[in-house]
């Protein structure tokens, strides 16, 4: 089925796409992201205006996802949600990846004492519960976004490290490597151009499921009142405000948990599917 | 087996320590003190409140008081409800939390277990298919999206079950154990799955079949042995995310369990009572990572 010229990763994204709903995964994704670049351009209304006079309004021609108890826009307020949802959780899983993929990388390269030390030191960090440690740096230092991403990155680079620990082990035995290093190539060299180019396919397909874990997180956090500040506005903070008054205004739950749902399925099918596009030994 | 355990529980104490003292010092080092709040408290009664909780001692001292004290599981009194003490604020809470871990924990192991062995025993089928759409879906919705759907639909519209309390009416501990465990019966469903997947295809099940065992036996005596060794290793970290979990759900249905009162003390920044349910917690999230440790070597030889 592979014609000589295709590369593994156009292989793996025809696959990928060949399945409907990840194909389906992946518009949606794109077009949320869109969205949320474009917030400031496409919003109808500041996230911040309160209509007071209006108040809570079911779905309308002017809003028409409604308006919350402040009389805010609550399609606008979903936007802005996104941005900072979206955000956290991409920003997040880069600072993983950076961590862990050096990490990991350095790890299995060094071997032998190093290797054993930097990994006894990650299976610890296992056993430390940091969503409780999360919770309390946001309690303690304020509901800081940027403090918020970086602890939250800080935490996921663990599994990340592990992957790419076991991979660069195996590839490190390889004729490549060795010929690399018989000609002389620079241990930097090396560990930038043969070994971390090839950890991406793994790399890839973990980022793709840290992604949506991070984002839930960050709601997670919200939906307690510790993540970002009002009027601000992010999933997590829509939900619960949906969930304090859905026995009246039940739109206020019912929408950015729809969509909020529909990102998370999407993230996770599109790193359920390169799983499956990735490894061919699974088709 | 024992010294196997020994190891993993020494292994376990130095990280405890290091998370008690980050903690510590984070508390410590927070802007704003503890009394902050309450201007009207005059001079006299500040200086008799620091006395009173070590602040005029030094950080280290202090540190130093409060790691002794709590070896002797003193948690030292609340901030906040100064006629309370921690470990009493705590073992209140505690009962309920673990009844409802216990009970959501049940629901997601066996609802995970059958929903997986389904899956696995007729791989790329409808069987397979349908439970594994319905545990993605599972997955991607959140308990804090669950909690306040489930209570909508059936507590309010259709008035089935109440939404709020635990143990106080009939019926009212259903909707938080669903909302609970829904996600961690997903993740069992697909571990099982990926589990009995893996085994099925092994030597060991084909010499069980050709001596001409009852596939009843092959399944459920050799293949569910390995097969939820996977499932094993999960529940100990899925204990840390039950736990978190609970303060949501804790929050949601209104169950004055430990979630709460955590949540409660973070936003009254009350420190003792803060220090001492993390510690607490953390302490319960190693110890249960150790467990299934120790349960999944019992179960898998390879990995000792």
């Amino acid at each position: 089925m592979n014609s000589p010229e295709s590369s593994l990763y156009e292989d793996a994204f025809k696959r990928l796409f060949s399945n409907k709903l990840s194909l389906f995964s992946f518009i949606f994704i794109s077009f949320i992201s869109l969205l949320a670049i474009l917030t400031p351009l496409i919003a109808p209304y500041d996230y911040a205006y309160q209509d007071l006079d209006l108040g809570p309004s079911g779905p309308s021609k002017a809003h028409w996802m409604g308006t919350d108890v402040l009389g805010r826009d609550l399609f606008t307020r979903i936007l802005y949600g996104s941005r900072i949802s979206l955000m956290v959780g991409f920003l997040a899983t880069v600072v993983a990846l950076f961590i862990g993929v050096i990490w990991g990388t350095v790890a299995g390269y060094a071997g032998g004492k190093t290797d054993t030390i930097m990994m006894r030191i990650v299976d610890a960090m296992y056993g430390v519960p940091f969503i409780i440690l999360i919770i309390l740096l946001m309690v303690i230092f304020g509901r800081n976004l940027i403090l918020l991403f970086v602890a939250i990155g800080a935490v996921e680079w663990l599994t990340m490290s592990r992957i790419v620990r076991s991979q660069v082990r195996s590839l490190s035995q390889q004729e490549f490597v060795l010929a690399a290093k018989a000609m002389g190539v620079s241990r930097i060299d090396i560990i930038f151009r043969h070994l971390i180019p090839n950890t991406v396919g793994p790399v890839i397909v973990y980022a793709t499921l840290t992604v949506p874990q991070i984002m839930l997180l960050e709601a997670f956090l919200s939906f307690l009142g510790l993540g970002v500040q009002a009027p601000m506005s992010s999933w997590g903070i829509l939900i619960r405000d949906g969930a304090v008054s859905m026995e009246e205004y039940w739109w206020l739950l019912v929408f950015p948990s729809i969509l909020f749902s529909l990102t998370l399925y999407s993230l996770n099918f599109i790193g359920d599917g390169l799983r499956d596009a990735l490894d061919p030994r699974t088709m | 087996m024992i010294s196997l355990i020994f190891r993993r529980f020494l292994a376990a104490l130095p990280v405890l320590l290091i998370v008690v003292t980050i903690t510590f010092f984070m508390v410590h080092s927070a802007p704003g003190g503890p009394f902050d709040a309450d201007k009207a408290v005059s001079k006299e009664v500040l200086e008799q409140l620091n006395e009173r909780y070590n602040l005029n001692e030094p950080v280290w001292k202090q540190y130093f008081i409060y790691l002794s004290n709590v070896v002797q599981g003193d948690f030292g009194p609340s901030f906040r409800y100064p006629s309370r003490s921690v470990t009493e604020l705590i073992l209140t809470g505690l009962p309920i939390t673990f009844e409802l871990a216990l009970y959501s924990i049940i629901f997601a192991v066996f609802l995970g277990v059958s929903a997986g062995l389904i899956s696995g025993l007729k791989p790329n089928t409808s069987y397979d298919y349908i439970p594994m759409t319905i545990a993605m879906a599972g997955i991607c919705i959140p308990s804090i999206i669950l909690g306040p759907s489930l209570s909508l639909i059936f507590g309010i519209t259709l008035q089935w079950v109440p939404v709020s309390g635990w143990g106080d009416i009939p019926g009212d501990k259903i909707l938080p154990v669903i909302t609970l465990g829904t996600a961690y019966a997903a993740y069992c469903a697909r571990l099982t799955r990926g589990g009995m997947l893996e085994i099925l295809n092994q030597d060991f099940i084909r010499t069980a079949r050709a001596k001409g065992l009852s596939e009843t036996r092959v399944v459920l005596v050799h293949a569910l042995r390995g097969g939820l060794t996977p499932v094993v290793a999960f529940l100990g970290p899925a204990m840390a995310g039950l736990l978190a979990g609970s303060f949501v759900v804790e929050t949601v249905f209104g169950i004055p369990g430990l979630g709460r009162f955590y949540v409660e003390a973070a936003f009254n920044r009350d420190y003792t009572m803060i220090l001492g349910t993390t510690i607490f917690f953390s302490s319960l999230i190693i110890l249960f990572n150790l467990l299934a440790d120790v349960i999944a070597s019992a179960l898998n030889p390879k990995l000792r």
